[in-house]
């Protein structure tokens, strides 16, 4: 006869109650396995789909997702000429938030190398990639912009050509994809004012120094266009990407390229790890610690639970201990218990977090090994919360039936 | 010592019960002595405080005497204080209990309220079903053999309790004032039942009780006062 299951079917609501409360507190742990799960694989997604080898960046610099690095544009030009190079191209990535239909709409710019590279890599739900050097965008499903929408950034219009899926920064804003050359005029736009006043201030330090004085065509070229001055203003992006000839070791590569003064690089494992032991450490060792906290917290919770049933069956155990039952009978009868409401509280967690996560606004990815390491915990908190109520009814006299 | 046909089911020599020490010192029972055969039904009367439930406390293995010594069905199972046998063990296979309030397990039908005791005597349980059904058919609650003990009155409830008393068909059923809730009729009907049962099945039974209505079902009634037992007189 199972104690334990006739004793749940009398207290079948309360048992019920209980199971669910656990279940919600252990859905919150999974929940946070998979949040930071989410949050590697969103802050890989980028290095991942590039595909690039090589990750070249401002000298001294972790790279474009870890801090500011800026390079030349023309670098690209300098890194094809590297033995074993196939390819280079300009990274351009940063944040922006603008107002979208009266909502902050936030986004990650992110620049395309056009026309080598339209983003056909990118994994597209609606529209198309990119067909042409302007004007034309990418974005993000969680953006919430629809195809053929148009969305004014800067002095200029870019229409959505494409809506992508799972294209997320490491800080979980959307991407929004333009060509680098629209994703740098985005970054860099000034107002009228502030481009007046530039060039008024450009002329004057031209005009406090030697070269202003020797070179007058100077004063005249520094009231103009920026674009009439490259010496003076080179076009800088965040990092250049790049991809080996097939067969070549990338490291041999990098080691070339390291060698130059003016930028580190950085291999795509390198960059990774950067991502997952820098950028997210912090939010790691504080999903870690708050779903050590859960833990600890539904361990407590399930062993005042488990006591609390054991004092109400108190007297019954008295009972069985006076009709001469082992203890391991009363141990089963409290064991299963705790067994059994922590399979329950599991299931529901399990149930309601597959319905739950889906609707947070950033990715919950639940793996099967967080599943897994969830049900061993479960197991052991289990055991470890009937402990207290084992305890009790060991202590228990059968003379306790008498009173 | 091996238990014979012939042994008594009980023997209890010399229980002396001493509880604290000192100045805090009380005698709860004093050189009690008492022999059953098999089939006998006792009474036993006393006051509040008279000794009774130290008594049968110590004879069901409960609270061990500080002096005496017990036997049950011929095997010496305690020597004072010491226990001379796994008297959980003991308990599971030779004694059964009523007690005033049927205990029942309130999460257990009926019929599962006996065959716990059963299955925890080791019979398995498509058995210990068959012989609970059997019992509460015996003692005339099988009807009630699906029913919680909430769903059954006093009288049945205490039929259950004395079912699972019987369950292990021991030599020893201790009864604790198994009346005391009942309505007279209800009482008196409890009681023929355990004399029928010692009669019938061989077990010796002691019961603790106030109700002197009853008395004339007992083959023999004794009293305790002041921690000490002896035979009744002019109780009917």
């Amino acid at each position: 006869m199972n104690l334990a299951a006739k004793d749940i079917r009398h207290n079948l609501g309360r048992f019920a109650l209980t199971a669910v409360g656990i279940g919600l507190l252990l859905m919150t742990v999974l929940g946070m396995s998979g949040i930071y799960r989410g949050m590697i694989d969103d802050a890989l997604v980028v290095v991942d789909r590039i595909g690039a080898d090589l990750w070249v960046v401002q000298r001294g610099t972790r790279g474009p997702f870890a801090e500011i690095s800026r390079v030349s544009a023309s670098l690209e030009h300098r890194l094809r000429a590297v033995p074993g190079v196939a390819d280079a191209r300009s990274f351009v990535s940063h944040n922006v938030q603008r107002e979208h239909h009266g909502q902050p709409l936030r986004m990650n710019v992110h620049g395309l190398a056009w026309p080598e590279d339209n983003g056909a890599w990118v994994t597209l739900t609606a529209g198309r990639p990119l067909g042409q050097a302007h004007y034309e965008m990418i974005a993000d499903a969680t953006l919430g912009l629809a195809l053929g929408e148009k969305l004014v950034l800067g002095k200029d219009t870019y229409t959505v050509v494409g809506v992508a899926k799972g294209m997320v920064s490491s800080s979980g804003d959307g991407i929004a994809f333009f060509t680098t050359l629209d994703a740098l005029a985005i970054q860099f736009d000034l107002s009228g004012e502030a481009i007046r006043l530039e060039r008024a201030a450009r002329v004057q330090r031209a005009v406090g120094r030697d070269i202003g004085q020797v070179q007058p065509l100077l004063l005249e070229r520094g009231a103009g266009l920026a674009s009439g001055i490259p010496a003076l203003g080179p076009p800088m992006v965040s990092a250049i990407t790049v991809r080996v000839v097939d067969g070549v070791d990338p490291d041999g590569v990098a080691a070339t390229i390291a060698a130059w003064p003016d930028v580190s690089v950085h291999t795509r494992d390198g960059q990774e790890q950067l991502l997952v032991h820098g950028m997210i450490d912090k939010a790691r060792l504080q999903i870690g610690l708050f779903r050590t906290l859960l833990v600890i917290i539904s361990t407590i919770i399930m062993a005042l639970i488990l006591y609390t049933l054991t004092l109400d069956k108190i007297h019954d155990i008295a009972m069985l201990k006076l009709m001469g039952a082992r203890n391991t009978m009363i141990v089963g009868l409290i064991l299963q218990q705790a067994l059994l409401l922590g399979a329950l509280g599991y299931g529901i967690a399990w149930a309601v977090g597959g319905w739950v996560f889906p609707r947070f606004p950033r990715r919950v990815l639940i793996a099967p090994e967080d599943l897994w390491g969830l049900a061993v915990v479960v197991a052991f908190i289990s055991v470890l919360a009937s402990l207290l109520g084992i305890w009790k009814a060991m202590r228990v006299e059968p003379n306790r039936v008498l009173s | 010592m091996t238990a014979t046909p012939h042994s008594p089911a009980v023997e209890a020599l010399g229980l002396t019960k001493i509880y604290g020490s000192g100045n805090t010192e009380v005698v709860g029972m004093k050189n009690v002595s008492l022999r059953l055969a098999r089939g006998e039904v006792v009474a036993l009367l006393g006051p509040s405080g008279a000794g009774k439930s130290t008594f049968l406390t110590a004879i069901g293995l409960i609270n061990p005497p500080t002096a005496g010594r017990i036997i049950i069905g011929g095997e010496p199972v305690m020597d004072g204080p010491r226990a001379l046998v796994d008297v959980r063990a003991f308990r599971r296979r030779h004694l059964g209990f009523v007690f005033q309030k049927a205990n029942l397990i309130p999460f257990l039908s009926a019929a599962e309220n006996v065959a716990v005791a059963l299955e925890i005597n080791d019979t398995p349980p498509r058995a210990a079903r068959l012989r609970a059904m059997e019992l509460l058919d015996y003692l005339g609650v099988a009807d009630r053999a699906n029913n919680l003990p909430d769903a059954l009155s006093g009288g049945q409830q205490q039929r259950v309790a004395v079912a699972r008393a019987l369950a292990n068909q021991p030599s020893l059923i201790l009864a604790d004032e198994p009346t005391a809730a009942l309505d007279s009729h209800r009482g008196r009907q409890v009681m023929e039942l355990f004399r029928k049962v010692a009669h019938e099945r061989g077990a010796a039974v002691i019961v603790v009780t106030h109700d002197h209505r009853s008395l004339d079902v007992f083959d023999r009634i004794y009293e305790m006062e002041d921690g000490e037992l002896r035979p009744a007189t002019n109780q009917q």
